[in-house]
């Protein structure tokens, strides 16, 4: 094996390509990157593997000779990131693979390229969508994501595909994400559901923004099963992850939205984030937002009794019965900053059951943007 | 410096061999003669030992086999916690009456800022008398304890002092000779030098602490990391400004028990846990309450003490919630030589808790299948040095026991050394004082 690779195509593969290593190997063999030469006799491939998932990296190089290697792959991605801007030069010898950049010079041990795990191959049945699109709304459907490994199933995002329209869906059972997207479905017509782990999904759309579009590839049944694939093109090569879906029932949590409602209240969004950032500064974290929606304002309240107490009014417009309820505010913040609109609007039936927050767009008197729905189960008081 | 101070204002009170001590108050035909305090299990180590015991070589951490080759005359006891916590209380509220501001480090030791006192020492003879006068105190309070007392400008340097006189002694190191007393001592001599460090250090060919102040910061960060590296070239420089931390009460709900024998089984472990948790949501429902931060507590063989504590998202009185956390806490600890005493808690307490947008029915938790429990109820196990009265004898400590009998010595703190008697297991006039309820203290502070 013996190439020539630009320093920053071949740095930004790697980079990326390392990101699924595994932090602590079972085998040591998956703390390799594997580097092959194109089937074509140019450019390269880049695999990094932790049989869970997998990410394959290609990019242009000019090969003169044939080959494959495994090497380090977090010390392959600490030098090429401090390498000096100028071609890189990269063969094997011997037992060793040698990099050349300009006055730097490095040799690198290898490991048993044999004893590296066949990657799995992406599902057949394919579509696309809006790379920047895509990273957006995965990171609006993931904020209600599960942490708790404990409850692996909450710690995924339900995608469900159906013709031209995907859904994302996420609860930690206290809120529930829904964000639905188009897409081009491609030739297939396809109704499947998967479900994703939410940190592999949100860290994968994230880095594939810098394409146009992200291809992802599902299928029900036959090849890839139980996977779901992604890929994107990235200068001039393209990066594709392969993750395996959670097992699991996901909850049927598509009912839990309120069919009416008995308050609507609008808001700017920034103002309410500062306020409720500013009273929950009470308490050490431990307390409770109290929202009380009347004609024309929003009052903020959090605190007990025996400790600091905080209270704060905001213009709102309210319509329907006036109501008062509390939320725990980081949830709450977690959801006003999910929403990309100025306005929002809250929704609620009655004070125990939960509420529903979505963006508004035009000004306070505009339309409800309902592509990111937002569902908050309030606190409940002791005692 | 911001902080760092140039006064006598810091004490640093060390009880003398405080275990062994306490023991020794209690059981007068142990006085001046050598005890070990500690695990008298087969992996048991020494928790304390009596001056008497350490003139034969025996230490602190020592593995209780070693110190049984070593001082096979001594008397091996297994400790009683309940009297080394409250004579450690009365010592506690001696040093709060000097200065508000007092840091417990473990029950046998302390610091206490004079800066805050009512009179703070102006001259060396005023810490000096300031030293007396709380020694005395200590004395009397407890029933004879003896205390080593350290005063000088910095924790580092207070703490350095108490170990100077020891036993029942005083040390002052007058303002302005902090390096020079530091600078001839062994590295070791600076908390959190330990063997990992001090190895590090040794390889650098730095041995005492001059050595150490003779390296440049830079070269020290690059050593030891840029922490550890930055906070020891201060402290070779005798440049302390780390205050003296009152303890604050965390309020938390919890609950404790105190097993007579050490637990090494995780199921058994685990079921105990699960029925302090379901305890522990009870008292929160009763009281209206919910929390955050679920924190396991275990006491090993050895008296060591480790707390865990991880912090929900939002706070629950849900014993599901909080038994998921306990055993996930639990899981991460060591338990090897065997559990004294396991305890769980709720803190960050609030009257609030985070409905479940699935409601109630959701998820119901695979019943984990209960442990044989009963054994950890009133079980009798004659471990020696523990205090059992009898209906005829009176008062008395368990001198050894086994073939189904328990010999015990009929004395008590105040009545001079007493007789043995050796009596049947079952003796019916026989019994425990210091038996725990199962479920033990609990407190809602």
């Amino acid at each position: 094996m013996k190439f020539r690779v630009e320093r920053d195509v071949l740095a930004d593969a790697v980079a990326w390509a390392a990101r699924s290593l595994p932090i602590r190997p079972s085998v040591p063999v998956l703390a390799g990157l594997l580097i092959e030469t194109g089937d074509s006799g140019d450019g390269l491939i880049l695999s990094a593997f932790d049989y869970e998932t997998s990410a394959r990296a290609t990019l242009p190089a000019t090969v003169t000779e044939e080959g494959k290697a495994l090497v380090s792959g977090r010390l392959l991605a600490d030098i090429c990131r401090s390498l000096p801007n100028k071609p890189v030069d990269v063969e094997i010898d011997g037992a060793k693979v040698s990099l050349v950049c300009g006055s730097a010079r490095f040799s690198l041990q290898t490991m048993p390229v044999d004893e590296y795990p066949t990657l799995p191959e992406m599902p057949e049945a394919t579509g696309t969508v809006k790379a920047d699109l895509f990273a957006a709304a995965v990171a609006q459907a993931v904020t209600a994501a599960g942490r708790d490994d404990m409850l692996p199933v909450l710690t995924g995002v339900r995608i469900e595909i159906e013709g031209d329209h995907i859904a994302l869906l996420a609860t930690d059972r206290f809120r529930l994400s829904l964000r639905e997207l188009g897409w081009d479905p491609g030739s297939t017509d396809a109704t499947v559901a998967a479900l994703v782990p939410a940190r592999v999904l949100d860290a994968t759309a994230k880095s594939l923004t810098s394409g146009t579009d992200v291809t992802i590839a599902l299928s029900g049944s036959g090849v890839g099963e139980g996977l779901i694939g992604f890929e994107g093109t990235v200068g001039g090569g393209t990066r594709r992850t392969t993750t395996r879906l959670l097992d699991g029932e996901f909850p049927k949590v598509r009912t839990l939205f309120p069919s009416e409602h008995a308050t609507v209240a609008r808001v700017d969004r920034s103002a309410l984030v500062e306020s409720v950032k500013r009273v929950s500064l009470v308490a050490e974290r431990n307390t409770a937002v109290q929202l009380a929606f009347s004609d024309g304002a929003l009052t903020l309240d959090a605190g007990s009794g025996d400790e600091a107490l905080a209270t704060e009014q905001i213009d709102a417009v309210v319509k329907g019965e006036p109501i008062t309820t509390g939320f725990n505010p980081t949830f709450l913040l977690d959801g006003l900053t999910a929403i990309e609109t100025s306005i929002v609007e809250l929704s609620f039936t009655q004070a125990s059951k939960p509420a529903v927050i979505t963006g508004v767009d035009g000004g306070i008197d505009g339309d409800i943007v309902d592509d990111f729905r937002y569902l908050l189960m309030p606190r409940r008081l002791l005692g | 410096m911001k902080g760092v101070r140039s006064e006598l204002s810091i004490l640093h009170v060390d009880l003398d061999a405080f275990f062994a001590a306490v023991e020794q108050r209690d059981k007068p035909s142990l006085r001046g003669k050598p005890v070990i305090v500690g695990g008298i299990g087969s992996r048991g180590v020494v928790a304390t030992a009596s001056y008497e015991a350490r003139a034969y070589g025996v230490r602190s951490a020592m593995p209780m086999s070693e110190a049984r080759r070593r001082c096979p005359h001594a008397a091996f006891l297994a400790g009683r916690f309940s009297a080394y916590r409250e004579a450690s209380a009365t010592v506690m509220s001696l040093l709060r009456e000097l200065s508000e501001l007092v840091q417990p480090l473990s029950l046998d030791e302390a610091f206490v800022d004079l800066a805050t006192s009512a009179t703070p020492p102006a001259t060396g003879e005023d810490a000096r008398r300031i030293a007396v006068g709380i020694k005395t105190a200590i004395a009397q309070a407890t029933g004879g304890l003896t205390a080593s007392v350290g005063i000088a400008s910095s924790k580092l340097l207070a703490k350095i002092a108490s170990d100077l006189d020891k036993p029942d002694g005083i040390f002052v190191v007058p303002p302005g000779t902090e390096r020079d007393l530091l600078h001839p001592m062994l590295v070791t001599v600076i908390p959190g030098v330990g063997p990992a460090t001090s190895e590090r250090l040794r390889r650098a060919g730095v041995k005492t602490v001059s050595d150490l102040a003779a390296m440049s910061p830079e070269e020290l960060i690059r050593l030891l990391g840029q922490a550890h590296g930055s906070a020891l070239h201060a402290l070779s420089h005798a440049i302390d400004d780390r205050p003296v931390v009152a303890e604050r009460e965390t309020k938390s709900i919890s609950v404790e028990d105190t097993y007579d024998v050490d637990l090494v089984d995780r199921v058994l472990l685990n079921g105990l846990l699960d029925r302090q948790v379901r305890k522990v949501a009870t008292r929160l429902s009763k009281a209206r309450l919910s929390g955050r931060t679920v924190t396991v507590k275990l006491r090993l063989y050895d008296f060591e003490t480790h707390t865990r504590s991880a912090t929900l998202p939002a706070p629950t009185d849900d014993p599901r919630a909080i038994g998921r956390l306990a055993r996930a806490l639990l899981a991460d600890m060591d338990v090897g030589g065997g559990v004294r005493l396991l305890g769980v808690g709720v803190s960050g307490l609030a009257d609030w808790i985070q409905d479940d947008l699935f409601g109630e029915e959701q998820d119901p938790e695979p019943e984990t299948p209960e442990p044989d429990l009963s054994r950890f109820g009133r079980q009798r196990h004659w471990v020696p040095g523990i205090d059992v009265v009898h209906s005829e004898y009176g008062q008395g400590w368990v001198w050894g026991s086994g073939l189904g009998r328990v010999t015990v010595r009929f004395e008590t703190r105040d009545s001079g050394p007493g007789p043995v008697r050796t009596l049947p297991e079952s003796d019916p006039g026989l019994r425990r004082l210091d038996q725990l309820e199962p479920g033990g203290p609990v407190e809602p502070e």
